[in-house]
């Protein structure tokens, strides 16, 4: 399968008024045509600041200090803000987290996606209505038809959720970053969510960089997994294995935190310690102050992601 | 059209408006006065624009209802012998005009003065100080200001003709900053929203995402002002003239009719300036309350269960 997206030694820094804090530390990751990624970690470990510098819209003061991002053989890190947004949307689409904000509430369905089809595409409003449709219908929201003039509040949670991936659907992208696109809406929705994303990225061989916090989802739907900490990859394979046999001690901790692993009526089991903020991230392995297995070398060299056992590439001293 | 009329009929907006008695009396107030000026040329009795149709003998003659009074001049005249109901009317006409064209001017100004700002940080700072500038000078004191030196430039007679015209210019400069914090305060809580950051991963363009979306989000506040502010550009136009800085004598509005009246009020004359007064008063007074119940409708907040 050819390459869709290649990051290289991405760094991704934060300008703040004292120091310049590193909230993307040389992460390299690539995507192939059609296939899904899962991006893994706890709350703050990057794994949205890595979604939104792929389509470049880092919130200020962050910034992309060095690195590559290769979508299709070009470097697009290095794109104007206007030269971006031909891809942004068009063959690159975000899904967020909460439908409930990312649809303007004072717009009907209908303008919000045509207005999406007339950014990237010349054609009749007639012929827009007509794309529009479609999309809905691909995402089952029953009589799109009628559904065009209505506004965002009068859908529910989980059919906002579907509009919204009707839209990242209407130009017929390459790539779709879903930025824990089930968080806000309730579990029944959430599988019928991740259905749909699974069943759509099949038929039209879409590639998939699912960022969440949720592991049950990511192993539902993904290929292959990159497990985040602190910023970088600390664990990268398939997803089969890495769910299974998890190598790297961060990731052993996150999948025996699942309250399905610990027995009924026992305390959850938890990693001890919280992730260290950007401005204290340890020298050394970042997840030497809360690791079980943490050795002298641990608190003086960071460890390289390197391929182990099973193809599995994992950053830790030791991993054999 | 049948399922627009419907649509409108059945909508929240005019069944709150129906159950407030307050709302819908103003409402019906208003319209009569906006109606009845606007259709001066039709129904007013005499046309005090014409000086061919004013007789001087006729100065100052009493409402109807008093003993000197006669039918043909149903208020009274004032000191020039105009028919006072008609000039009346052709003055409210000036001071709604004046009013609305003033407000259009400041929204204009306002709203694209407080998207740009609210919208692009660099323009920030600079566009706000200038407001701010503009705000620490007093309406009345520019209004003077430029007042005199357009009547020094034009000449007294030809004042006449560009008086109108100039008191929008005048009123709707000096008040835009109010029209520009309130939509900067809400542009600055709209942009952090999701949905302006989803509009730009979908590739919209800068221009787009101010007008198309957070614009329309920002526009109930500016309703509210919107009424509030045409009262009060009726007012400050009052004001100007009752100065003597506003309409000329000889196409009075609302304001000069109330100082035409006001040198013969000691005579006796109390009718030249009390009953434009009234009008004045029941006029801004509609106004404010319609914005009074459009603040609260458009605020859930205030719902009284």
């Amino acid at each position: 399968m050819s390459e869709l997206l290649k990051i290289k030694n991405l760094n991704v820094d934060f300008a703040l008024r004292e120091r310049t804090l590193r909230a993307i530390n040389d992460v390299s990751i690539s995507i192939d045509k059609g296939e899904r990624l899962g991006v893994v970690g706890e709350s703050g470990a990057g794994k949205s600041v890595l979604g939104f510098s792929i389509i470049n819209l880092i919130s200020k003061p962050g910034y992309i200090d060095s690195g590559q991002i290769v979508f299709k053989g070009e470097d697009i890190s290095k794109y104007s803000y206007d030269r971006m947004r031909t891809i942004r949307g068009n063959q690159i689409s975000m899904i967020f987290q909460d439908p409930m904000m990312t649809l303007n509430p004072v717009l009907s369905i209908g303008e919000q996606m045509r207005e999406t089809v007339f950014a990237h595409m010349n054609v009749s409003k007639a012929k827009a209505n007509e794309i529009c449709v479609e999309k809905l219908k691909k995402v089952y929201i029953p009589s799109p038809e009628k559904r065009l003039n209505q506004y965002p509040h009068e859908f529910s949670g989980g059919m906002r959720q579907r509009i919204v991936i009707a839209i990242s659907l209407l130009t017929n992208p390459d790539l779709i970053i879903a930025d824990e696109p089930t968080t806000a809406l309730d579990v029944t929705i959430q599988a019928e969510i991740m259905d749909l994303l699974l069943e759509l990225c099949k038929t039209d061989n879409m590639g998939l960089m699912l960022i969440t916090h949720d592991l049950s989802v990511v192993s539902q739907v993904t290929q292959r997994i990159a497990v985040m900490y602190a910023g970088t990859i600390v664990e990268l394979g398939d997803t089969a294995t890495v769910a299974h046999k998890p190598q790297h001690p961060y990731t052993v901790g996150l999948l025996g935190a699942l309250p399905q692993r610990a027995g009924s009526e026992k305390r959850l089991n938890q990693i001890p310690g919280v992730m260290p903020g950007l401005a204290k991230i340890p020298a050394g392995c970042p997840f030497s102050d809360r690791c079980s297995l943490v050795g002298d070398i641990c608190r003086e060299k960071r460890p390289q992601l390197l391929e182990k056992t099973n193809g599995i590439r994992v950053a830790c001293h030791f991993v054999e | 059209m049948v399922t627009t009329w419907n649509r409108i009929k059945n909508s929240d907006f005019i069944y709150h408006f129906l159950r407030d008695p307050v709302a819908c009396v103003s409402f019906m107030i208003l319209l009569v006065l906006v109606v009845s000026s606007f259709a001066a040329p039709i129904i007013a009795p005499h046309d005090p624009y014409n000086p061919a149709t004013i007789d001087i003998m006729d100065s100052e003659l009493p409402p109807a209802w008093n003993a000197e009074g006669t039918a043909k001049f149903l208020l009274g005249t004032d000191d020039m012998g105009r028919d006072l109901l008609s000039t009346m009317l052709y003055g409210m006409r000036i001071s709604i005009i004046i009013g609305l064209g003033a407000v259009a001017l400041q929204a204009f100004l306002g709203i694209v003065i407080g998207l740009l700002s609210g919208y692009i940080k660099r323009l920030d700072t600079i566009l706000m100080r200038i407001a701010d500038v503009q705000l620490s000078f007093s309406t009345y004191m520019i209004a003077i200001f430029i007042g005199a030196i357009f009547q020094m430039m034009f000449g007294v007679a030809n004042y006449e003709q560009i008086a109108a015209p100039l008191l929008i210019l005048i009123i709707g400069l000096a008040e835009w900053p109010q029209y520009a914090r309130t939509v900067r305060a809400s542009v600055l809580a709209e942009k952090k929203k999701e949905y302006v950051e989803a509009a730009r991963v979908i590739g919209l363009s800068n221009i787009r995402i101010m007008w198309r979306h957070i614009l329309p989000n920002t526009l109930s506040p500016v309703l509210v002002i919107s009424t509030v502010q045409v009262a009060n550009a009726i007012m400050s136009e009052a004001a100007l003239s009752f100065l003597g800085l506003g309409m000329p004598m000889t196409k009075p509005s609302l304001g000069s009719l109330i100082t035409a009246g006001f040198e013969y009020i000691f005579s006796g004359s109390w009718w030249i300036t009390i009953l434009p007064g009234i009008l004045l008063v029941l006029l801004i007074l509609v106004i404010n309350l319609l914005g009074d119940w459009v603040r609260d409708y458009l605020n859930p907040k205030l719902y009284k269960g």
